[in-house]
């Protein structure tokens, strides 16, 4: 999987300070095309820092990320979106009072090619570009397998589903790579096993994955490669068999994620 | 259904004039028109971006302003230049109102947008009273609290028919329904866009927003920068309408009354601040033929803290649920044809 060439995303010499309390201490780690990466640690290891540093929510105390070979510095958020790398959110991930569909549409926002005079003066290129978005949006609806609530106020769809319309808002701003925030925390066993599906799916599009997840099978199922992050420190990384086996590991954390696979199987 | 109601509603004000004759409820008419094409660009701020902007008043004012100085002239001494400006036509001054209105609201938007929240309220607030003591002390071109009078009449120039100037009641009752209708259906067509979908989701969910690359600065000033103008263009109607401004158009009753239309009829609505303006610009007219003064303002005030109590999304969200209770928006025709049932596509 790995190989000589540049990664597609890099992490290099991070650190993020909070005042004095230190989130990052120095973070290094390349996500190669095509990969899925899994991003673990016990809570507070510093992995939802990463992801904010990663998609310039937070500037880095220290250090510089790469998104296909450019520097993502000093990049406003809907920047570094529009280079391709899109990330979803741990909680409050769908805008509530529109419909699934409508989330999706907001999703598509980058997508429309209509300028402001065209929709101001209702032009035709406004109706086309529209057109063009809502069946945008069914295709993506379709891979999520939401049509059926298309018309549903996000707000009252069950949780596992609401996980799913902030995947299809993330797929719809044309990710390169994903970066899932636990996307299947809350998830019964059945939503987690349709989710699992739908990443799959995801990836046959060639889209690279970086997901930070607490539900151990479901990261040592689907993750190329595994990354251990505890105290703000990289602690382990290789393959999920090697990650399992990593005594280092398995005292910072499987210690006591190992009650949570026997839970899950 | 709801565009044949929007339909039937146009007729209706389309036939007004010819059995409403009274010329005293037709100035109240035209009045709240121009209140309500000003509710309108405030909701596209307030109901659509969820920014408030409690210095509304400031862009009608200045659109007023712009308008009324375009069209009479003026001579003003900066230290050692003396600006002389030949009287324009109406056309130019309302146009000039409309430009110069935006451009206030694209830099208070440029301005605020930084720090939103409370401090875009307090901005505008503060905005809004600047321009007011500037109006009121810049006296050489304003004339100051003495206010300028003698504004002339909307005067439309159509090509090949020459200039009509609007002297009565009936022409500029259909020249506030023209721009309203115009406003409503630009601020429609925004709001039905992606641009529209961008404002409504930096409202709802700013970080989510963001993250799927909608920059928030951008609509933002966008959504400040038409609500200003169209704003302006109320107040270019004001001014040569009523002939004569001063300083107190700035006064923040008038941002109250407009923030009352918007939130009573219904913010984040279309037609919400239609049905706010009509019946607070109505209101008090009406209530005078039946109340003693005293009793009219009591009364006004009890019916806006009943609709605040019985109907705190708005008159419009509320009788929409009464009358579609299930209401989903349709599947466009054209859909149809995207979304055969293929079954699951597991």
């Amino acid at each position: 999987m790995t190989g000589t060439r540049e990664p597609l995303l890099t992490v290099e010499h991070v650190a993020v300070h909070f005042g004095g309390l230190v989130a990052i201490a120095d973070m290094n780690f390349g996500v190669h095309s095509g990969e899925v990466l899994g991003l673990i640690g016990p809570n507070g290891a510093g992995k939802t820092t990463a992801f904010n540093v990663i998609t310039g929510f937070l500037r880095p105390t220290k250090g510089e990320v790469r998104f296909k070979e450019v520097s993502l510095n000093g990049l406003k958020p809907h920047q570094v979106t529009s280079l391709g790398l899109v990330r979803t959110f741990q909680r409050t991930s769908v805008f509530q009072d529109n419909t699934v569909v409508g989330n999706v549409l907001i999703g598509l926002h980058r997508r429309g090619r209509a300028t402001l005079l065209d929709t101001l003066l209702g032009l035709q290129r406004e109706t086309e570009s529209e057109q063009e978005l809502k069946e945008e949006a069914w295709s993506i609806l379709r891979l999520v397998g939401l049509e059926r609530r298309a018309f549903d106020l996000a707000s009252a769809l069950p949780y596992g589903d609401q996980r799913l319309v902030g995947v299809a808002l993330a797929l719809a701003a044309q990710p390169t790579m994903l970066l899932l925030d636990e996307p299947v925390s809350g998830m019964n066993a059945s939503e987690t096993a349709r989710f699992i599906k739908l990443l799959g799916l995801i990836r046959e599009q060639g889209i690279t994955i970086l997901l930070v997840e607490h539900d151990m099978p479901m990261v040592m199922g689907v993750s190329d490669r595994i990354i251990v992050l505890n105290y703000g420190r990289i602690i382990a990384e290789g393959p999920p068999a090697e990650i399992q086996r990593n005594p280092e590991v398995i005292a910072a954390y499987l210690g006591h994620g190992a009650r949570r696979v026997h839970h899950h199987a | 259904m709801r565009r044949a109601f929007a339909l039937v509603f146009l007729a209706f004000l389309l036939t007004l004039p010819l059995w409403l004759q009274d010329p005293y409820l037709l100035h109240i008419l035209i009045t709240t028109g121009i209140f309500t094409i000003a509710a309108m660009s405030l909701n596209l701020l307030l109901g659509y971006t969820g920014q408030l902007s409690l210095g509304h008043v400031a862009f009608f004012g200045i659109g007023a302003y712009v308008s009324a100085l375009t069209t009479l002239g003026f001579d003003v001494d900066i230290g050692p230049w003396t600006f002389v400006h030949e009287p324009w036509p109406v056309m130019a001054g309302f146009v000039l109102a409309v430009l110069i209105s935006g451009l206030c609201g694209y830099l208070i938007g440029k301005l605020s947008f930084r720090v939103r929240g409370a401090y875009f309220v307090i901005v505008t607030i503060s905005f809004a009273e600047v321009v007011r003591l500037v109006a009121l002390n810049w006296v050489d071109l304003t004339q100051g609290p003495l206010a300028l009078n003698n504004i002339p009449a909307f005067a439309l120039s159509v090509p090949g028919l020459g200039e009509h100037t609007l002297w009565g009641k009936v022409p500029n009752y259909y020249l506030v329904l023209a721009v309203a209708v115009a406003a409503y259906i630009l601020i429609k067509r925004l709001v039905g866009s992606r641009i529209g979908r961008a404002m409504v989701a930096l409202k709802e969910n700013e970080s989510l927003a963001v993250s799927v690359g909608i920059d928030v600065t951008r609509y933002l000033v966008l959504a400040a920068i038409i609500s200003a103008a169209l704003a302006g263009a109320a107040g270019s109607l004001y001014a040569h309408y009523v002939k004569i401004i001063d300083p107190e158009i700035f006064l923040f009753i008038y941002t109250v009354t407009m923030v009352i239309m918007v939130v009573a009829g219904g913010k984040g609505t279309l037609a919400g601040p239609v049905v706010g303006g009509l019946i607070f610009g109505t209101l008090p007219v009406l209530l005078r033929s039946y109340l003693g003064p005293e009793f009219q303002w009591i009364f006004y005030g009890l019916f806006m803290i009943f609709i605040v109590f019985v109907l705190p999304q708005g008159i419009v969200p509320a009788v929409e649920q009464r009358l579609f209770p299930s209401t989903r928006e349709p599947p466009p025709e054209a859909l149809a044809t995207v979304e055969p049932a293929k079954g699951e596509p597991q």
